[in-house]
Protein backbone atom coordinates (compact mmCIF):
# COMPACT_ATOMS: atom_id res chain seq x y z
CA UNK A 1 0.00 0.00 0.00
CA UNK A 2 1.24 3.31 -1.14
CA UNK A 3 1.84 6.24 1.50
CA UNK A 4 -0.79 9.16 1.09
CA UNK A 5 0.56 11.02 3.71
CA UNK A 6 4.14 10.86 5.11
CA UNK A 7 5.09 13.65 7.81
CA UNK A 8 9.37 13.94 8.38
CA UNK A 9 10.57 15.36 11.56
CA UNK A 10 7.82 18.32 11.13
CA UNK A 11 7.64 20.81 13.39
CA UNK A 12 6.41 24.21 13.94
CA UNK A 13 7.52 26.92 15.88
CA UNK A 14 5.44 30.10 16.93
CA UNK A 15 8.32 32.30 19.13
CA UNK A 16 9.29 30.16 21.75
CA UNK A 17 6.71 28.03 21.93
CA UNK A 18 6.58 24.89 19.80
CA UNK A 19 3.35 23.91 18.84
CA UNK A 20 4.50 20.61 16.65
CA UNK A 21 7.22 19.18 17.76
CA UNK A 22 9.78 16.54 15.30
CA UNK A 23 5.78 14.60 14.07
CA UNK A 24 6.65 12.21 11.81
CA UNK A 25 3.79 9.73 10.38
CA UNK A 26 2.99 7.87 7.73
CA UNK A 27 -0.31 7.10 6.74
CA UNK A 28 -1.19 4.80 3.94
CA UNK A 29 -3.80 5.23 0.67
CA UNK A 30 -7.18 4.96 1.60
CA UNK A 31 -6.76 4.46 5.60
CA UNK A 32 -8.83 6.58 8.50
CA UNK A 33 -6.59 7.88 10.63
CA UNK A 34 -7.43 9.46 13.47
CA UNK A 35 -5.26 12.31 15.10
CA UNK A 36 -6.14 12.33 18.68
CA UNK A 37 -4.72 15.22 21.84
CA UNK A 38 -5.79 17.59 24.45
CA UNK A 39 -6.69 21.07 22.84
CA UNK A 40 -3.80 23.25 22.07
CA UNK A 41 -1.57 19.94 21.46
CA UNK A 42 -0.63 20.83 18.05
CA UNK A 43 -3.56 18.82 15.62
CA UNK A 44 -5.05 21.85 14.05
CA UNK A 45 -1.31 23.25 13.33
CA UNK A 46 -0.45 19.75 11.61
CA UNK A 47 -3.29 20.02 9.55
CA UNK A 48 -2.46 23.72 9.12
CA UNK A 49 0.97 22.73 7.80
CA UNK A 50 0.13 19.76 5.96
CA UNK A 51 -2.62 22.08 3.89
CA UNK A 52 -0.16 25.23 3.27
CA UNK A 53 -1.66 27.49 5.21
CA UNK A 54 0.94 27.71 7.33
CA UNK A 55 4.93 27.23 6.76
CA UNK A 56 6.81 24.53 8.90
CA UNK A 57 9.58 25.79 11.14
CA UNK A 58 11.77 22.53 10.41
CA UNK A 59 10.78 19.06 9.04
CA UNK A 60 9.20 18.01 5.73
CA UNK A 61 5.92 16.51 4.61
CA UNK A 62 4.50 14.94 1.56
CA UNK A 63 0.64 14.85 0.86
CA UNK A 64 -0.38 12.80 -2.73
CA UNK A 65 3.49 12.35 -3.30
CA UNK A 66 3.94 16.26 -3.48
CA UNK A 67 6.14 17.89 -1.28
CA UNK A 68 4.33 20.47 0.80
CA UNK A 69 6.73 23.44 0.68
CA UNK A 70 7.54 23.29 -2.90
CA UNK A 71 4.36 22.05 -4.75
CA UNK A 72 1.77 22.86 -2.10
CA UNK A 73 -0.86 24.12 -4.63
CA UNK A 74 -0.61 20.18 -6.39
CA UNK A 75 -1.06 19.21 -2.93
CA UNK A 76 -4.16 21.34 -2.37
CA UNK A 77 -5.61 20.24 -5.63
CA UNK A 78 -5.78 16.58 -4.48
CA UNK A 79 -7.23 17.57 -0.63
CA UNK A 80 -10.17 18.27 0.74
CA UNK A 81 -10.58 19.95 3.98
CA UNK A 82 -13.30 20.68 6.29
CA UNK A 83 -11.94 23.38 8.83
CA UNK A 84 -13.11 23.87 12.48
CA UNK A 85 -14.82 26.59 12.03
CA UNK A 86 -18.19 26.51 9.33
CA UNK A 87 -16.15 29.23 7.41
CA UNK A 88 -18.47 29.70 4.18
CA UNK A 89 -20.34 32.89 2.71
CA UNK A 90 -23.17 33.86 5.16
CA UNK A 91 -24.21 36.21 2.09
CA UNK A 92 -24.28 33.33 -0.41
CA UNK A 93 -27.04 30.46 -0.82
CA UNK A 94 -26.08 26.73 -0.50
CA UNK A 95 -25.73 26.16 -4.34
CA UNK A 96 -23.83 29.27 -4.46
CA UNK A 97 -21.36 28.45 -1.99
CA UNK A 98 -20.82 24.72 -3.22
CA UNK A 99 -20.59 25.85 -6.92
CA UNK A 100 -18.14 28.77 -5.87
CA UNK A 101 -15.98 25.71 -4.19
CA UNK A 102 -16.68 23.40 -7.28
CA UNK A 103 -15.22 26.20 -9.43
CA UNK A 104 -12.11 26.74 -7.17
CA UNK A 105 -10.93 23.47 -7.29
CA UNK A 106 -11.61 23.27 -11.28
CA UNK A 107 -14.50 20.91 -11.05
CA UNK A 108 -15.37 20.79 -14.91
CA UNK A 109 -18.42 23.17 -15.74
CA UNK A 110 -20.51 20.01 -17.25
CA UNK A 111 -20.03 17.74 -14.00
CA UNK A 112 -20.50 20.89 -11.40
CA UNK A 113 -24.71 21.02 -11.26
CA UNK A 114 -24.65 17.02 -11.14
CA UNK A 115 -22.20 16.21 -8.77
CA UNK A 116 -23.50 19.47 -6.42
CA UNK A 117 -27.04 17.34 -6.84
CA UNK A 118 -24.96 14.65 -5.48
CA UNK A 119 -23.86 16.62 -2.41
CA UNK A 120 -27.09 18.09 -1.60
CA UNK A 121 -28.82 14.22 -2.10
CA UNK A 122 -26.18 12.90 0.21
CA UNK A 123 -26.25 15.88 3.28
CA UNK A 124 -30.26 16.06 3.14
CA UNK A 125 -29.74 19.57 1.95
CA UNK A 126 -31.88 19.80 -1.57
CA UNK A 127 -34.74 21.72 0.46
CA UNK A 128 -31.99 24.35 1.73
CA UNK A 129 -30.36 25.03 -1.90
CA UNK A 130 -31.52 28.13 -1.76
CA UNK A 131 -31.13 29.29 1.75
CA UNK A 132 -28.17 31.28 2.55
CA UNK A 133 -25.55 29.88 4.02
CA UNK A 134 -25.73 32.53 7.60
CA UNK A 135 -29.50 31.57 8.00
CA UNK A 136 -28.72 27.67 8.59
CA UNK A 137 -28.62 26.10 11.99
CA UNK A 138 -25.22 25.39 12.76
CA UNK A 139 -25.42 21.70 12.18
CA UNK A 140 -26.83 22.32 8.85
CA UNK A 141 -23.88 24.57 8.22
CA UNK A 142 -21.36 22.15 9.12
CA UNK A 143 -22.97 19.51 6.34
CA UNK A 144 -22.79 22.14 3.73
CA UNK A 145 -19.11 22.83 4.69
CA UNK A 146 -18.34 19.06 4.71
CA UNK A 147 -19.62 19.01 1.23
CA UNK A 148 -17.89 21.76 0.08
CA UNK A 149 -14.65 20.00 0.52
CA UNK A 150 -15.63 16.47 -1.24
CA UNK A 151 -17.22 18.64 -4.60
CA UNK A 152 -14.06 17.81 -5.98
CA UNK A 153 -13.94 14.26 -4.96
CA UNK A 154 -10.34 14.60 -3.44
CA UNK A 155 -8.51 11.33 -2.86
CA UNK A 156 -6.86 12.59 0.64
CA UNK A 157 -9.65 14.56 3.17
CA UNK A 158 -8.49 16.13 6.32
CA UNK A 159 -11.17 17.36 8.87
CA UNK A 160 -10.96 18.94 11.80
CA UNK A 161 -13.51 18.10 14.02
CA UNK A 162 -15.96 17.60 11.80
CA UNK A 163 -19.14 16.10 13.85
CA UNK A 164 -18.76 19.29 16.13
CA UNK A 165 -21.73 21.09 16.21
CA UNK A 166 -23.90 18.33 14.76
CA UNK A 167 -27.04 16.52 15.88
CA UNK A 168 -26.84 13.09 16.55
CA UNK A 169 -28.31 12.45 13.42
CA UNK A 170 -25.83 14.02 11.29
CA UNK A 171 -23.34 12.90 13.01
CA UNK A 172 -24.42 9.35 12.56
CA UNK A 173 -24.88 10.24 8.91
CA UNK A 174 -21.28 11.83 8.47
CA UNK A 175 -19.69 8.76 10.22
CA UNK A 176 -21.42 6.49 7.95
CA UNK A 177 -19.88 8.51 4.77
CA UNK A 178 -16.17 8.46 6.28
CA UNK A 179 -16.82 4.26 6.06
CA UNK A 180 -18.25 4.68 2.34
CA UNK A 181 -15.23 6.91 1.87
CA UNK A 182 -12.91 4.54 3.07
CA UNK A 183 -14.59 1.82 0.99
CA UNK A 184 -13.42 4.46 -2.27
CA UNK A 185 -9.82 3.78 -0.88
CA UNK A 186 -9.83 7.75 -0.08
CA UNK A 187 -7.34 8.67 2.78
CA UNK A 188 -9.38 10.11 6.02
CA UNK A 189 -6.97 12.32 8.00
CA UNK A 190 -9.38 13.08 11.22
CA UNK A 191 -9.26 15.30 14.19
CA UNK A 192 -12.03 14.56 16.78
CA UNK A 193 -12.18 14.95 20.62
CA UNK A 194 -15.16 12.38 20.64
CA UNK A 195 -12.69 9.57 21.06
CA UNK A 196 -15.11 6.63 20.68
CA UNK A 197 -16.34 8.14 17.52
CA UNK A 198 -12.47 7.89 16.49
CA UNK A 199 -12.56 4.24 17.56
CA UNK A 200 -15.41 3.75 15.61
CA UNK A 201 -13.71 5.07 12.38
CA UNK A 202 -10.06 5.18 12.53
CA UNK A 203 -8.12 2.06 11.18
CA UNK A 204 -4.70 4.05 13.34
CA UNK A 205 -4.60 6.56 16.03
CA UNK A 206 -1.96 8.64 16.62
CA UNK A 207 -2.35 10.95 20.30
CA UNK A 208 -0.27 13.93 20.34
CA UNK A 209 0.79 15.96 23.19
CA UNK A 210 2.07 19.03 23.77
CA UNK A 211 3.02 19.21 20.07
CA UNK A 212 5.11 15.00 19.76
CA UNK A 213 2.97 11.92 19.17
CA UNK A 214 3.05 9.82 22.39
CA UNK A 215 1.63 6.60 20.38
CA UNK A 216 0.63 5.57 16.96
CA UNK A 217 -0.93 2.11 16.96
CA UNK A 218 -4.57 0.50 15.96
CA UNK A 219 -7.32 1.66 18.68
CA UNK A 220 -7.08 -2.03 19.68
CA UNK A 221 -3.69 -2.21 20.32
CA UNK A 222 -3.68 1.39 22.45
CA UNK A 223 -6.39 -0.36 24.59
CA UNK A 224 -4.12 -3.51 25.05
CA UNK A 225 -0.87 -1.57 25.58
CA UNK A 226 -2.92 0.78 28.29
CA UNK A 227 -3.92 -2.13 30.73
CA UNK A 228 -2.47 -5.57 30.55
CA UNK A 229 -6.12 -7.39 32.02
CA UNK A 230 -9.37 -6.44 31.67
CA UNK A 231 -11.26 -5.37 34.90
CA UNK A 232 -13.97 -7.55 36.59
CA UNK A 233 -17.00 -5.03 38.08
CA UNK A 234 -18.72 -5.95 40.87
CA UNK A 235 -21.96 -4.14 42.76
CA UNK A 236 -22.80 -5.92 46.48
CA UNK A 237 -25.10 -5.29 48.56
CA UNK A 238 -23.19 -3.11 51.04
CA UNK A 239 -19.96 -2.00 51.26
CA UNK A 240 -17.07 -4.34 51.72
CA UNK A 241 -14.61 -4.39 54.75
CA UNK A 242 -10.72 -3.47 54.68
CA UNK A 243 -9.94 -7.06 55.25
CA UNK A 244 -12.11 -8.11 52.16
CA UNK A 245 -10.41 -5.67 50.13
CA UNK A 246 -6.79 -6.78 51.29
CA UNK A 247 -8.11 -10.31 50.63
CA UNK A 248 -9.07 -9.45 46.90
CA UNK A 249 -5.81 -7.52 46.19
CA UNK A 250 -3.54 -10.80 46.39
CA UNK A 251 -5.71 -11.54 42.93
CA UNK A 252 -4.88 -7.90 41.21
CA UNK A 253 -5.52 -4.01 41.93
CA UNK A 254 -8.54 -3.03 43.05
CA UNK A 255 -10.72 0.25 43.34
CA UNK A 256 -13.72 0.83 45.27
CA UNK A 257 -16.36 3.28 45.64
CA UNK A 258 -19.36 2.53 47.92
CA UNK A 259 -20.39 -1.22 47.02
CA UNK A 260 -19.40 -0.74 43.92
CA UNK A 261 -15.59 -3.18 43.89
CA UNK A 262 -13.31 -3.32 40.52
CA UNK A 263 -10.82 -5.79 40.22
CA UNK A 264 -8.10 -5.84 37.95
CA UNK A 265 -7.98 -9.54 36.49
CA UNK A 266 -4.85 -11.86 36.30
CA UNK A 267 -7.20 -15.06 36.45
CA UNK A 268 -10.92 -14.90 36.06
CA UNK A 269 -11.86 -17.79 37.65
CA UNK A 270 -9.48 -17.76 40.80
CA UNK A 271 -11.00 -13.55 41.08
CA UNK A 272 -14.55 -14.18 40.76
CA UNK A 273 -14.19 -17.46 43.63
CA UNK A 274 -12.60 -15.17 46.27
CA UNK A 275 -14.71 -12.44 45.73
CA UNK A 276 -17.87 -15.47 45.95
CA UNK A 277 -16.90 -16.65 48.88
CA UNK A 278 -15.28 -13.84 50.03
CA UNK A 279 -18.61 -11.98 50.31
CA UNK A 280 -20.98 -15.09 51.36
CA UNK A 281 -18.87 -15.42 54.22
CA UNK A 282 -19.75 -11.54 55.27
CA UNK A 283 -23.43 -12.15 53.85
CA UNK A 284 -22.52 -9.72 51.33
CA UNK A 285 -24.56 -10.03 48.02
CA UNK A 286 -23.25 -10.25 44.33
CA UNK A 287 -25.55 -8.09 42.44
CA UNK A 288 -24.53 -7.35 39.34
CA UNK A 289 -21.22 -8.81 37.72
CA UNK A 290 -19.56 -7.73 34.40
CA UNK A 291 -15.87 -7.25 32.66
CA UNK A 292 -15.00 -4.36 31.47
CA UNK A 293 -12.34 -3.65 28.83
CA UNK A 294 -10.08 -0.29 29.07
CA UNK A 295 -11.74 2.02 25.84
CA UNK A 296 -9.62 4.06 24.29
CA UNK A 297 -11.02 6.60 26.14
CA UNK A 298 -9.14 5.50 28.91
CA UNK A 299 -5.86 5.32 27.17
CA UNK A 300 -6.09 8.90 25.82
CA UNK A 301 -6.66 9.67 29.89
CA UNK A 302 -3.75 7.84 30.92
CA UNK A 303 -1.62 8.84 28.25
CA UNK A 304 -2.35 12.78 27.97
CA UNK A 305 -3.69 13.11 31.48
CA UNK A 306 -6.30 14.92 30.56
CA UNK A 307 -10.50 14.28 31.25
CA UNK A 308 -12.01 13.95 27.67
CA UNK A 309 -15.29 15.69 29.33
CA UNK A 310 -12.84 19.00 30.00
CA UNK A 311 -11.41 18.66 27.17
CA UNK A 312 -15.00 19.17 25.06
CA UNK A 313 -15.86 21.66 27.57
CA UNK A 314 -13.33 23.66 26.90
CA UNK A 315 -13.66 23.05 22.98
CA UNK A 316 -17.77 23.92 23.59
CA UNK A 317 -16.86 27.17 26.00
CA UNK A 318 -13.85 28.05 22.71
CA UNK A 319 -16.76 27.66 19.75
CA UNK A 320 -18.95 30.05 21.69
CA UNK B 1 -1.61 26.51 -14.43
CA UNK B 2 -1.83 30.86 -15.19
CA UNK B 3 -4.93 29.43 -16.55
CA UNK B 4 -6.57 27.79 -13.27
CA UNK B 5 -5.19 31.22 -11.89
CA UNK B 6 -6.85 33.39 -14.09
CA UNK B 7 -10.12 31.39 -13.99
CA UNK B 8 -9.47 31.53 -10.10
CA UNK B 9 -9.31 35.46 -10.06
CA UNK B 10 -12.47 35.59 -12.56
CA UNK B 11 -14.28 33.20 -9.64
CA UNK B 12 -13.39 35.28 -6.73
CA UNK B 13 -14.34 38.50 -8.31
CA UNK B 14 -17.86 36.71 -9.11
CA UNK B 15 -18.24 35.44 -5.43
CA UNK B 16 -17.37 39.11 -4.12
CA UNK B 17 -19.53 41.23 -6.55
CA UNK B 18 -22.28 39.01 -5.73
CA UNK B 19 -21.80 38.44 -1.92
CA UNK B 20 -20.90 41.92 -0.83
CA UNK B 21 -20.38 44.43 -3.26
CA UNK B 22 -23.46 44.37 -5.48
CA UNK B 23 -26.03 44.06 -2.37
CA UNK B 24 -29.22 46.60 -2.69
CA UNK B 25 -27.63 49.44 0.04
CA UNK B 26 -24.49 49.14 -1.34
CA UNK B 27 -25.76 50.08 -4.94
CA UNK B 28 -27.66 52.54 -3.48
CA UNK B 29 -24.66 54.02 -1.63
CA UNK B 30 -22.97 53.96 -4.87
CA UNK B 31 -25.29 55.99 -6.54
CA UNK B 32 -26.57 58.50 -3.98
CA UNK B 33 -22.36 59.15 -2.96
CA UNK B 34 -22.11 60.51 -6.16
CA UNK B 35 -24.95 62.40 -6.30
CA UNK B 36 -24.60 64.00 -2.49
CA UNK B 37 -21.06 65.26 -3.90
CA UNK B 38 -22.31 66.87 -6.92
CA UNK B 39 -25.18 68.51 -4.76
CA UNK B 40 -22.51 69.68 -2.25
CA UNK B 41 -20.23 70.94 -4.38
CA UNK B 42 -23.24 72.65 -6.50
CA UNK B 43 -23.97 74.82 -3.63
CA UNK B 44 -20.64 75.94 -2.53
CA UNK B 45 -19.12 77.25 -5.98
CA UNK B 46 -22.01 76.42 -9.08
CA UNK B 47 -19.16 77.81 -11.40
CA UNK B 48 -15.82 76.01 -11.15
CA UNK B 49 -17.41 73.11 -11.39
CA UNK B 50 -16.41 71.96 -14.59
CA UNK B 51 -13.25 72.38 -13.48
CA UNK B 52 -13.77 70.18 -10.48
CA UNK B 53 -15.23 67.25 -12.19
CA UNK B 54 -12.05 65.27 -12.42
CA UNK B 55 -11.63 65.43 -8.98
CA UNK B 56 -14.56 64.15 -8.20
CA UNK B 57 -14.33 61.51 -10.09
CA UNK B 58 -11.05 61.16 -8.36
CA UNK B 59 -12.73 61.28 -5.05
CA UNK B 60 -15.39 58.81 -6.13
CA UNK B 61 -12.70 56.13 -7.13
CA UNK B 62 -10.81 56.88 -4.01
CA UNK B 63 -14.17 55.87 -1.84
CA UNK B 64 -15.82 53.24 -4.44
CA UNK B 65 -12.18 51.67 -4.30
CA UNK B 66 -11.51 51.37 -0.84
CA UNK B 67 -14.14 51.56 1.35
CA UNK B 68 -16.01 48.08 0.79
CA UNK B 69 -12.95 46.17 -0.06
CA UNK B 70 -10.97 47.13 3.20
CA UNK B 71 -13.74 45.32 5.00
CA UNK B 72 -14.77 42.27 2.61
CA UNK B 73 -11.12 41.15 3.45
CA UNK B 74 -10.38 42.10 7.04
CA UNK B 75 -14.22 40.47 6.95
CA UNK B 76 -13.44 37.49 5.68
CA UNK B 77 -10.13 37.41 7.62
CA UNK B 78 -11.75 37.32 10.17
CA UNK B 79 -14.55 34.73 9.78
CA UNK B 80 -11.90 32.45 8.27
CA UNK B 81 -13.89 32.66 5.14
CA UNK B 82 -10.08 33.63 3.18
CA UNK B 83 -8.22 30.21 4.56
CA UNK B 84 -11.14 28.99 1.72
CA UNK B 85 -9.23 30.88 -0.68
CA UNK B 86 -5.69 30.11 0.69
CA UNK B 87 -6.88 26.38 0.77
CA UNK B 88 -7.88 26.35 -2.87
CA UNK B 89 -5.22 25.46 -5.60
CA UNK B 90 -4.77 29.05 -7.07
CA UNK B 91 -1.90 31.27 -6.02
CA UNK B 92 -1.70 33.94 -3.22
CA UNK B 93 -1.34 36.53 -6.51
CA UNK B 94 -4.85 35.48 -7.90
CA UNK B 95 -6.23 35.47 -4.79
CA UNK B 96 -5.12 39.02 -4.37
CA UNK B 97 -5.70 40.26 -8.03
CA UNK B 98 -9.71 38.99 -7.60
CA UNK B 99 -9.70 40.47 -4.77
CA UNK B 100 -8.73 43.88 -5.91
CA UNK B 101 -10.86 43.82 -9.16
CA UNK B 102 -13.77 43.16 -6.73
CA UNK B 103 -12.43 47.11 -5.57
CA UNK B 104 -11.89 47.86 -9.04
CA UNK B 105 -15.27 47.03 -10.66
CA UNK B 106 -17.07 48.76 -7.85
CA UNK B 107 -15.08 51.44 -8.05
CA UNK B 108 -15.78 51.59 -11.81
CA UNK B 109 -19.45 51.95 -11.07
CA UNK B 110 -19.23 55.01 -8.70
CA UNK B 111 -16.80 56.63 -10.56
CA UNK B 112 -18.52 55.43 -13.66
CA UNK B 113 -21.51 57.26 -12.64
CA UNK B 114 -19.84 60.16 -11.42
CA UNK B 115 -18.29 60.70 -14.95
CA UNK B 116 -21.63 60.70 -16.51
CA UNK B 117 -22.90 63.38 -13.77
CA UNK B 118 -20.19 65.61 -14.64
CA UNK B 119 -20.59 65.06 -18.80
CA UNK B 120 -24.25 65.79 -18.15
CA UNK B 121 -24.92 68.54 -15.50
CA UNK B 122 -21.38 70.42 -15.56
CA UNK B 123 -20.67 69.79 -19.69
CA UNK B 124 -17.44 67.60 -19.12
CA UNK B 125 -15.82 66.58 -22.42
CA UNK B 126 -13.32 64.12 -22.86
CA UNK B 127 -10.47 65.34 -24.85
CA UNK B 128 -9.44 61.82 -24.79
CA UNK B 129 -11.29 59.43 -24.10
CA UNK B 130 -9.30 56.01 -24.70
CA UNK B 131 -6.75 57.79 -22.56
CA UNK B 132 -9.37 58.85 -19.59
CA UNK B 133 -10.30 55.15 -19.38
CA UNK B 134 -7.15 54.17 -18.93
CA UNK B 135 -6.52 56.64 -16.62
CA UNK B 136 -9.42 55.78 -14.80
CA UNK B 137 -9.29 52.09 -14.54
CA UNK B 138 -5.66 52.73 -13.56
CA UNK B 139 -6.27 54.88 -10.74
CA UNK B 140 -8.88 52.36 -9.68
CA UNK B 141 -6.48 49.75 -9.69
CA UNK B 142 -4.17 51.30 -7.56
CA UNK B 143 -6.34 52.50 -5.09
CA UNK B 144 -7.77 49.26 -5.02
CA UNK B 145 -4.70 47.77 -4.43
CA UNK B 146 -3.95 50.52 -1.62
CA UNK B 147 -7.47 49.12 0.01
CA UNK B 148 -6.12 45.79 -0.08
CA UNK B 149 -2.78 46.45 1.58
CA UNK B 150 -4.77 48.33 4.26
CA UNK B 151 -6.86 45.19 5.09
CA UNK B 152 -4.35 42.89 5.04
CA UNK B 153 -1.72 44.78 7.40
CA UNK B 154 -4.65 44.99 9.87
CA UNK B 155 -6.74 42.51 11.85
CA UNK B 156 -10.21 43.53 12.41
CA UNK B 157 -12.59 45.54 10.07
CA UNK B 158 -12.94 48.81 12.19
CA UNK B 159 -8.57 49.05 11.99
CA UNK B 160 -9.11 49.11 8.19
CA UNK B 161 -11.88 51.76 8.06
CA UNK B 162 -9.24 53.89 10.59
CA UNK B 163 -6.27 53.49 8.49
CA UNK B 164 -7.99 53.72 5.34
CA UNK B 165 -8.77 57.13 6.08
CA UNK B 166 -5.59 58.20 7.06
CA UNK B 167 -4.70 57.67 3.47
CA UNK B 168 -7.83 58.62 2.26
CA UNK B 169 -8.20 62.46 3.62
CA UNK B 170 -4.27 63.42 3.00
CA UNK B 171 -5.15 62.14 -0.51
CA UNK B 172 -8.12 64.41 -0.99
CA UNK B 173 -6.21 67.39 0.22
CA UNK B 174 -3.35 67.61 -1.13
CA UNK B 175 -3.72 65.73 -4.22
CA UNK B 176 -4.67 69.28 -6.19
CA UNK B 177 -8.42 69.21 -6.97
CA UNK B 178 -8.72 71.75 -4.37
CA UNK B 179 -5.48 73.09 -4.16
CA UNK B 180 -3.26 73.26 -7.49
CA UNK B 181 0.06 71.22 -6.10
CA UNK B 182 1.76 74.10 -7.83
CA UNK B 183 0.51 76.93 -5.51
CA UNK B 184 1.17 74.58 -2.26
CA UNK B 185 4.39 75.25 0.02
CA UNK B 186 7.09 73.10 -0.89
CA UNK B 187 6.65 70.58 1.37
CA UNK B 188 3.20 70.02 1.16
CA UNK B 189 4.09 69.87 -2.71
CA UNK B 190 6.63 66.92 -1.42
CA UNK B 191 3.69 64.62 0.01
CA UNK B 192 1.59 65.38 -2.41
CA UNK B 193 3.72 63.79 -5.05
CA UNK B 194 4.12 60.30 -3.01
CA UNK B 195 0.05 60.27 -2.87
CA UNK B 196 -1.02 58.24 -5.98
CA UNK B 197 -3.99 60.20 -6.15
CA UNK B 198 -2.53 63.33 -7.16
CA UNK B 199 -1.32 61.33 -10.43
CA UNK B 200 -4.85 59.96 -11.12
CA UNK B 201 -5.86 63.82 -10.94
CA UNK B 202 -3.65 65.20 -13.26
CA UNK B 203 -3.90 61.90 -15.35
CA UNK B 204 -8.00 62.74 -15.61
CA UNK B 205 -7.52 66.05 -16.17
CA UNK B 206 -5.46 65.93 -18.95
CA UNK B 207 -8.07 63.51 -20.55
CA UNK B 208 -11.15 64.95 -19.62
CA UNK B 209 -11.14 68.74 -19.68
CA UNK B 210 -7.54 68.77 -21.24
CA UNK B 211 -5.96 70.79 -18.49
CA UNK B 212 -2.25 69.36 -18.43
CA UNK B 213 -0.11 69.67 -15.18
CA UNK B 214 3.77 70.30 -15.42
CA UNK B 215 3.68 66.36 -15.15
CA UNK B 216 1.90 65.94 -18.76
CA UNK B 217 -0.09 62.48 -18.95
CA UNK B 218 3.03 59.79 -19.69
CA UNK B 219 4.22 60.61 -15.87
CA UNK B 220 0.95 60.49 -14.10
CA UNK B 221 0.39 57.22 -15.67
CA UNK B 222 3.92 55.80 -15.37
CA UNK B 223 4.22 56.92 -11.70
CA UNK B 224 0.26 55.08 -11.13
CA UNK B 225 1.72 52.20 -12.52
CA UNK B 226 4.72 51.92 -10.18
CA UNK B 227 2.22 52.98 -7.09
CA UNK B 228 0.33 49.73 -8.25
CA UNK B 229 2.92 47.64 -8.60
CA UNK B 230 4.26 48.55 -5.11
CA UNK B 231 0.95 48.31 -3.09
CA UNK B 232 0.29 44.94 -5.05
CA UNK B 233 3.62 43.40 -3.82
CA UNK B 234 3.60 45.08 -0.48
CA UNK B 235 0.21 43.44 -0.12
CA UNK B 236 1.27 39.76 -1.55
CA UNK B 237 4.38 39.83 0.99
CA UNK B 238 2.19 40.85 3.61
CA UNK B 239 -0.51 38.48 2.86
CA UNK B 240 2.56 35.41 2.43
CA UNK B 241 4.26 36.35 6.16
CA UNK B 242 0.53 36.03 7.62
CA UNK B 243 1.14 32.02 6.50
CA UNK B 244 4.49 32.05 7.96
Amino acid sequence: MKDAIVLDGLTKDYGSLTAVDHVSLNIEEGEVFGFLGPNGAGKTTTIRMLVGLTTPSEGSATVAGYDIGDDIVEVKRRVGVVPEASNLYDELSVWDNLLFSSRLYHVPKDERAARIGDLLEIFKLEDRRNTKFGRLSKGLKRRVVIAAALVHQPRIIFMDEPTSGLDVLSALSLRRLIRELRLEDTTVFLTTHYIEEADQLSDRVAIIVEGRIVIVDTPENIKLSIRGAPILEARLSQAPDQLMIRELELGGRVEFNENRIRIEIENLTGTLESLIMLASQRGIQVTDLHTLQPSLEDAFVELTGVSTEVMRVEKENRGR
Amino acid sequence: MLADDLRGVYFILLKDLKAYYFKPPNISWGILFPLVLTLAFSLRNPVGLLELAPGLIAMAAVFGTTSMEAIVITFERRTGALERLLIAPISLKAILMGKVLGGTVFGLMISGFMTIISITFFGMGLVAPLWFLISLILTLLTLSALGALVAVSVKEVFEAQTLSNYFRFPMIFLCGVFIPVGAMPAPLQAVAYLLPLTYSVASLRATTIGVSSSLGLIVPLAALSLFLVGFLAAAHALLKKSLK
